[in-house]
């Protein structure tokens, strides 16, 4: 982890909810794609952690959807506006893992970490499959970007206005060798259920300080207290612990 | 002595600034990040005979100036806390640590604090009786003064290391608690615990905390914390050690005015991870500006 402060190049939305940020400065601490970084908000007591979707040689570029107030005072920052930012935090995606086929699942703005990982795994040689689902086609973002990757990128919405009707977990592919996945819980508990094979998964909680210190967002797993700002955000499929 | 210097109950603070229980883990989270010696000392996280997991998520919201946490107290049981937690501890810090105790029977505070007796690297016992997040003990040994005072002596018969007990400010009187650690053979009081608060998410009409209520700390409880040190200082002769909200040097500089002895800084280390070292830091600069040559000299000055 590393205080930087870093200088907002470009804000500019994606969907009518969902905006992309890219920031520029010292990003030394982030090393790998599912880490994510705290912004210091002014007027608000907790910062806002939002996960990197992907990383430049000085610059990250953020996702974020408006859902509340801190993220909507982000909506309204200006490129040259400077922040306050806890960098490198979480565990990451283990890439080692993927094989040659890796899947990746990603439900609404939990597409956004899948980018960098997509990225390293293209530019790592391997044969990557996107599946993105949405609640409806007026939400969709990063299909085109996925693809220009090289990724096979296939589609959900919830409503079939674009894509396949139904959640990501209609729509899983056969054959894959790994998958990660990140999204909202009710889905990553279904494709936790439902995918075959081993994988990764992303998880989103409220935090308090981002890093370790307060304890707010643990979780149990078979394999003890982990706390998802230090030892997560992301777990091993095989390590969660849900009720059948 | 330095200027900054305080003495705590027999011990002498390079400076009054301790991180708070529960907001500063066991302290290498922070290690990493700056040299954690800087520090008067740190209040490790609430220790408790068994191991716990604490309350279900979300256990964290956001409030005007401040935030409610329901944590419940998570931490691995004192025998983990002194055969793990404690030699890491030791590699990163090297000064009498205050060890924070909860329980929830009078026999498991005499067992926690018995172990935790022999850790030579405990300089202080800092006992909670004022933990709003815990039901069946915590908060409810401190809303009434024999209750409180029940614990003091339960404490006191098994360790001669000196006993700070910290108290809730959810009470009627605070300062009838206060007095009753003192004449039950406390050796300093700490307060205040955060107060018992809560949110709701309207869209969902469900409180935001899983456990529906948490306590409130950060900058919106200072001036409550404030008033509520400057009362027990005044009421009691064993120092006091006051918390809640601090997070600047001046608000350091305010609470020793109350009557503060040492000053314990908590919700500000989640924000700002270096929170306490930037405070200490300009405290010199503050202390010149109100022309003051030690900050001993102030404390109970108001």
């Amino acid at each position: 982890m590393k205080e930087s402060f870093l200088t907002i190049a470009e804000n500019s939305p994606l969907t009518a909810s969902v905006y992309k940020m890219r920031l520029t400065g010292d990003v030394s601490a982030v090393t790998t794609p599912g880490q994510f970084i705290n912004l210091r908000l002014e007027g608000r007591f907790l910062r806002r952690p939002i996960s990197v979707s992907d990383r430049g040689d000085e610059s990250v570029t953020i996702l974020y959807k408006v859902v509340g107030q801190g993220t909507e005072q982000m909506a309204a920052m200006c490129p040259g506006k400077e922040l306050n930012v806890l960098t490198g935090l979480g565990n990451g995606f283990d890439p080692s893992a993927a094989g040659q086929r890796p899947l990746l699942i990603g439900g609404g703005i939990g597409a956004a970490p899948l980018y960098w990982l997509a990225r390293e795994l293209r530019e790592a040689g391997k044969c990557v499959t996107v599946l993105l689902g949405f609640n409806t086609k007026s939400e969709i973002f990063y299909t085109d970007e996925f693809r220009a990757l090289g990724c096979e990128t296939l589609l959900t919405t919830a409503d079939g206005s674009a894509g396949a009707e139904g959640f990501v977990t209609d729509a899983l592919p056969e054959d894959y060798s790994y998958y990660f996945a990140c999204g909202p819980e009710p889905m990553l508990k279904a494709v936790w259920r439902s995918a075959s094979g081993a994988g990764q998964l992303s998880f989103e909680k409220r935090m308090g300080c981002g890093f370790g210190a307060c304890m707010g967002c643990s979780c149990e797993t078979i394999t003890g207290y982990k706390r998802i700002c230090k030892e997560g955000p992301v777990l091993r499929k095989e390590e969660i612990l849900w009720e059948d | 002595m330095g200027r900054l210097s305080v003495n705590l109950c027999g011990i002498e603070l390079v400076n009054p600034v301790i991180p708070a229980s529960g907001t500063f883990g066991y302290g290498y989270e922070f290690a990493e990040l700056y040299d954690i010696n800087c520090l008067g000392t740190f209040s490790f996280k609430g220790t408790t005979r068994e191991p716990r997991f604490g309350n279900p998520t979300p256990r964290i919201a956001e409030t005007p100036a401040g935030m409610l946490n329901s944590v419940g107290l998570q931490n691995p049981g004192v025998e983990k806390v002194i055969s793990e937690e404690l030699p890491k501890l030791r590699k990163v810090f090297h000064k009498p640590v205050m060890a924070n105790v909860s329980g929830f029977s009078l026999e498991d505070y005499a067992h926690t604090c018995r172990m935790l007796d022999r850790v030579e690297d405990v300089g202080w016992l800092e006992v909670n009786v004022s933990c709003p997040n815990v039901h069946g003990g915590g908060m409810s040994f401190g809303t009434d003064p024999a209750s409180a005072s029940e614990v003091v002596r339960a404490v006191k018969a098994v360790t001669a290391k000196p006993v700070i007990m910290k108290l809730t400010p959810n009470v009627t009187d605070i300062v009838s608690v206060a007095k009753a650690c003192e004449e039950a053979g406390a050796d300093g009081i700490s307060l205040i615990n955060t107060l018992l608060a809560m949110r709701i998410d309207i869209r969902s009409r469900k409180p935001v905390l899983a456990n529906t209520m948490g306590g409130l700390s950060g900058p919106a409880v200072f001036p409550v914390a404030l008033r509520m040190v400057y009362q027990v200082a005044h009421a009691v002769k064993i120092p006091v050690v006051g918390m809640g909200g601090v997070s600047s040097a001046a608000d350091v500089l305010e609470m020793m005015l109350a009557g503060a002895t040492a000053v314990e800084i908590g919700a500000a280390n989640l924000a700002d991870p270096f929170a306490c070292k930037r405070i200490i830091e300009a405290l010199p600069a503050e202390l010149d500006k109100y022309g003051i040559e030690n900050i001993r000299d102030i404390i109970g000055g108001a």
